[in-house]
């Protein structure tokens, strides 16, 4: 098994006919993902690539049984396409939409509560089951294997790294989630780790966190308190200089419980295996595994 | 993104906020009459985006035009070195001069939003003019807090019980709602990601007054706020990083002399971090972003290289939307067109990896290849520097 997506996805893109819409569509495809709509209001009744396009996520669900949803549609419109898609019973939607405003993110976690659909991002590069051939986001799908390790990242591309050393050393995932670099993402690490706890395929886990926020002490109280497989963590950062937004929104230091430091010594204190270096996330997983 | 505290202030009043009165001035002549306007007693108070003023000198009081004219011909033009600033100091060209408050009580007032919570939350203390970070560290019962429902608005009761919460008198209850009311609306209409007032004041003739103020926006917002966007200041900002805005580019100026050129925020992160630790300091954080094209990794090459204190290269790329050959092609003509004698090591990894290799090495420029991002930062950290 995996988590979230797999073989029972099948997938709705909102969004696809735009560039990079259609360029990822293309290549979630080619990797195995079922595609089996696409949303551009406007251009309904027209096909991509022998993908059906409809006005809307509703009449899309009804015609094909979409159940994700990627959404690809610029920052001025993301918000009312994840009020559309939880609002047409998508039950796991990936917002790839990078420059989400704060306060639109407020009203869609107010809008979400109560409705039984996940929500993953905004700027995020999604996630990815290798054994069920199943991609929904942005990784390149050729780095990753099938196995036993999962990872969860609030990183794109040092995410992809972390994999690509996972499986030079013969180490598979299970899945691997790009939570997104903002302040407010629709899941966290905790939600996550819920989720690799119950999933039985996955037996140790990557977290890759970086500064900002405190999502990673929340991670570390979670492992404390309810999270039984090993972790190897990372914490990007530690060399930022504080009141500066790091690339992505969320990664700005304000205040000491956002410093790389303070989200290390947290996690080192309840027993995940800290990388020394970015460079050594793959050997660090390889070690703790042999010492069981 | 942040504004000076004259432009917040100026927010503020559109919003029925009571502000001092003041006028900002670029010469000292302009501070002697607008002194003569006020009645005489001013407070000058330097316009740059630091904080830590106060403490730094740059917060002064005149008893008369004349003396008005005398500090401000001292304070323009000066550079104001804060615990928030570089060592060089922030350059002071605009003071702004208000009528002097006699003040009774100095209170705090801010929202932000509660990433945890996933709302506004409206915070007030007693423990106001000091630093709230410190307060909340040392004396966290001393913070009342409010959370708001951008969906229904900041409440009147909400005001009630922060207002009798910092012990304000019954007078100056429903005040204290309208100005907390009127914060809010400021808040939510510019998408800000931070409003503050350090300090609010109670005047000794029983009035607030937001004797302070500091406004931060969402960068992300900006698109519909061009009013906002408008009122940026590029003296208050570091020039590359200028250019690096303009250009789409996520570029931060550091201390050392490691450049460093990476796709992904993370990544970059990640890169500046390894730098460090085997030994180097590096000089800048640049992410390339996700899709960038030929020009725009050349264009970022050039903003690294104008940084002079750069004596070294490290370029870091895992490829994936971004195709390693695109992103030879960027170093290429940026090292070519500038003539470049400094080492550059780099690091590539994924979509078309070997013709991104191939265009490197085929360059004839001195650029050393790493295998993996460890060899590649123990590489440039024992380069000997060269000149960009």
């Amino acid at each position: 098994m995996s988590i979230l997506v797999g073989k029972n996805t099948r997938l709705l893109v909102q969004g696809m006919t735009g560039n990079e819409g259609s360029f990822h569509t293309h290549r979630c495809m080619e990797y195995g993902t079922k595609v089996v709509a696409g949303v551009t209001p406007g251009k309904g009744g027209t096909t991509f690539d022998g993908v059906p396009v409809f006005n809307g996520v509703e009449q899309a669900v009804h015609a094909t049984g979409a159940n994700t949803s990627m959404i690809f549609v610029p920052p001025a419109g993301a918000f009312e396409a994840i009020l559309e898609a939880a609002d047409a019973g998508i039950s796991l939607i990936v917002c790839i939409t990078e420059g989400i405003p704060v306060m639109d993110m407020v009203k869609v976690h107010l809008y979400l509560k109560g409705k039984s659909c996940r929500l993953i991002g905004p700027n995020c590069p999604g996630l990815i089951s290798p054994r069920e051939r199943c991609k929904v986001g942005l990784m390149p799908g050729d780095i990753h294997r099938p196995g036993n390790i999962g990872v969860v990242s609030r990183s794109g591309t040092l995410t992809y790294e972390a994999v690509a050393q996972l499986t030079e050393l013969g180490l598979g995932q299970s899945t691997c989630i790009g939570i997104g670099g903002d302040p407010l993402p629709g899941t966290t690490f905790v939600d996550v780790l819920k989720l690799f706890q119950r999933d039985k395929q996955t037996e140790a886990l990557v977290l890759i966190g970086e500064i900002g926020g405190t999502m990673e002490q929340e991670a570390a109280q979670f492992i404390k308190e309810y999270f039984t497989k090993p972790v190897v963590g990372f914490v990007a950062g530690a060399t930022a200089p504080p009141g500066r937004r790091m690339g992505h929104a969320g990664a700005i230091i304000s205040g000491s419980s956002g410093r790389a430091s303070e989200k290390i010594n947290a996690l080192a204190a309840v027993g995940v295996s800290i990388a020394p270096s970015p460079a050594e996330i793959g050997v660090t997983v390889k070690k703790m595994l042999a010492k069981r | 993104m942040k504004i000076h505290e004259y432009q917040a202030k100026a927010i503020l009043a559109q919003f029925g906020i009571p502000v001092p009165r003041g006028k900002v001035v670029d010469s000292p002549v302009q501070a002697s009459q607008v002194a003569a306007e006020l009645g005489g007693k001013v407070v000058l108070k330097v316009q740059v985006y630091a904080g830590g003023r106060g403490k730094a000198g740059g917060i002064k009081t005149a008893q008369n035009p004349q003396e008005a004219e005398q500090l401000a011909r001292q304070m323009l033009g000066s550079r104001l070195v804060s615990r928030q600033t570089s060592a060089e100091g922030v350059k002071v060209s605009k003071l702004l001069v208000e009528e002097a408050v006699n003040i009774q009580r100095e209170l705090y007032l801010s929202i932000v939003i509660d990433n945890s919570a996933q709302l506004p939350v409206m915070m007030a203390s007693e423990a106001g003019g000091m630093d709230i970070e410190e307060v909340a560290q040392t004396h966290p019962e001393k913070i009342l807090k409010t959370h708001i429902s951008p969906l229904l608005g900041f409440q009147a009761f909400q005001g009630r019980k922060l207002a009798y919460g910092l012990n304000l008198e019954q007078t100056l209850s429903k005040p204290a709602v309208n100005f907390m009311t009127s914060l809010y609306q400021v808040f939510q209409a510019k998408d800000c990601s931070l409003a503050e007032i350090n300090p609010l004041v109670v005047t000794t003739d029983g009035k607030l007054l937001a004797l302070d103020a500091k406004l931060n926006f969402d960068d992300n917002a900006l698109f519909r706020h061009s009013d906002i966007a408008a009122l940026a200041d590029p003296e208050q900002q570091e020039p590359l990083e200028t250019e690096a805005n303009k250009q789409g580019i996520s570029y931060i100026k550091l201390d050392g002399d490691v450049g460093c050129l990476v796709n992904g925020a993370g990544l970059a992160m990640a890169t500046m971090d390894i730098i460090k630790l085997v030994g180097a300091q590096p000089a800048n954080f640049l992410d390339v972003g996700g899709g960038a094209t030929e020009e725009q990794i050349a264009a970022a090459m050039g903003i690294l290289l104008d940084d002079p204190k750069v004596k070294r290269v490290l370029i870091n790329i895992f490829g994936g939307i971004l195709r390693c050959d695109v992103a030879a092609r960027g170093i290429v003509a940026a090292l070519t067109q500038r003539e470049v004698t400094l080492p550059v090591v780099v690091r590539m990894r994924g979509t078309n990896v070997d013709e991104g290799k191939e265009i490197l090495a085929q360059s004839g420029l001195p650029i050393t290849p790493a295998k993996d991002l460890l060899e590649a930062a123990r590489l440039v950290a024992v380069a000997k520097g060269g000149k960009a």
